[in-house]
């Protein structure tokens, strides 16, 4: 373990690097030198989930199974096959499963042990995802952790908590608000977030 | 294995910061540090459970004042080393010195190219098994998560352990995780979607129709 005390001052962009921006420049630099990494795939994986795959997707998938009561049945039905169909197969997202958000029962998702996410619809997890307080707090509280994001559910809502601890990834379909009837599925596909679609939070009519 | 990442059901961690408009990196070693990962797994010196594995091993104080890539760098560390693909004191030499020696590794073949990334993001990593294996339970059964406490890597949390449930979804047949972290194979089985009632897990405080349910192998349960 010596050798691994980083300063954890995270340091802002522009001024001099810290530790561990020091030692993953090192360990970059080591494994292209020995040829085991090449630095454009490395530029290629971070460009792909830092501007194309991200709740982007997932948004529009809620947006179609919200306008197509058909579509919804299949994602319902067989998330994985109807995501992929969309284009969206992909790294950590194997095996879907869709959970649909109801009055009755609200559904929550989280990762006790790590923090598996399904990243083909949703982009890499934010930092609460993977951090100890939602981790920890999710199973055991999860009506005061959805409170925290501004979500009071009444006590007749059934709160069902999933915890993806295998390669099963979960994914929420939120509720539909109220006021958008008639709305096309590119509009309402801008009003999904991501944090509904982690079930911490419900879709707001703008 | 006990670790503190396995934080399900503890308290103290206060409330949960959500950053409003987040970046998908807050810094640019971020940014290499994930494409180095998943680069360097594309190696196919390890496998999914034993890179989750060596992030556990990270000491618990160590792990609760880092963040969530630095767990990842300190897993892809060990891995490297553990492989004789970067060793440790390789790692050290070039920290000290930016032209330290570094000669080009055999299994630099096998790199992951650019043009390959897209292909083998796609790919599924094998964790789901080719053989349907048959499992002893089916939806609606009662079971009961056992109380084990391997040494080793488990994806059967503590909080659950013991605990009685109903076994909602079948979601086929994966890879073992205790086993193919060890590197002991794969003894592919079933795995369920299994749903324990808030007040079996927390006690009678808890809101009385709330659960969580939790993705457990067959090897993780008996009948209840």
């Amino acid at each position: 373990m010596s050798g691994h005390d980083h300063d954890h001052d995270h340091e802002e962009e522009g001024s001099p690097l810290s530790d561990v921006a020091l030692r993953v420049r090192a360990l970059e630099s080591l494994l292209a030198d020995k040829g085991l990494v090449d630095p454009k795939a490395l530029d290629e994986l971070i460009d792909t989930y830092e501007t194309k795959v991200g709740p982007r997707n997932g948004a529009r998938v809620v947006a179609r199974a919200w306008t197509d009561p058909g579509f919804k049945r299949r994602l319902l039905e067989d998330g994985t096959k109807v995501v992929s169909e969309m284009g969206f197969a992909g790294r950590q997202t194997d095996c879907l499963v869709v959970l649909e958000n109801t009055p009755e029962a609200h559904n929550l998702v989280v990762c006790t042990l790590c923090s598996c996410y399904p990243w083909a619809v949703l982009g890499l997890p934010p930092v609460w995802y993977k951090s100890a307080p939602y981790r920890s707090r999710a199973v055991i509280d999860p009506r005061g952790v959805l409170r925290e994001f501004g979500l009071d559910l009444p006590a007749e809502t059934e709160v069902r908590v999933w915890d993806s601890t295998a390669e099963v990834r979960y994914f929420v379909l939120p509720e539909r608000p109220a006021g958008t009837e008639g709305w096309s599925e590119e509009r309402l596909a801008g009003i999904v977030t991501r944090d509904s679609m982690i079930g911490v939070d419900k879709v707001r009519r703008p | 294995m006990n670790g503190i990442h396995d934080l399900g059901g503890m308290h103290g961690f206060g409330p949960v910061a959500a950053e409003p408009d987040e970046p998908v990196f807050h810094h640019d070693w971020e940014r290499r540090a994930f494409a180095l990962t998943v680069a360097s797994g594309a190696l196919g010196r390890w496998n999914l459970d034993m890179s989750r594995h060596a992030r556990e091993q990270m000491p618990a104080a160590e792990y609760l004042a880092t963040g969530y890539y630095e767990h990842w760098l300190f897993g892809l560390e060990r891995l490297l080393d553990r492989t004789g693909l970067v060793a440790r004191a390789e790692l050290e030499a070039r920290l000290r010195d930016p032209a330290s020696p570094a000669a080009p590794h055999p299994d630099a073949s096998r790199r992951l190219r650019a043009e390959a990334v897209q292909k083998v993001l796609r790919d599924p990593r094998g964790a789901k098994s080719d053989v349907d294996v048959p499992g002893r339970f089916k939806p609606g059964d009662r079971v009961r998560a056992r109380a084990l406490n391997p040494e080793g890597h488990t994806r059967l949390p503590r909080y659950c352990r013991g605990r009685a449930g109903e076994v909602v979804l079948d979601q086929g047949t994966w890879v073992f995780p205790d086993a193919h972290a060890a590197g002991l194979g794969k003894k592919p089985q079933r795995v369920y979607a299994v749903r324990f009632a808030a007040r079996e897990l927390w006690g009678p405080e808890a809101p009385g129709r709330d659960s969580v349910t939790v993705d457990l192998w067959d090897e993780y349960l008996d009948p209840a």
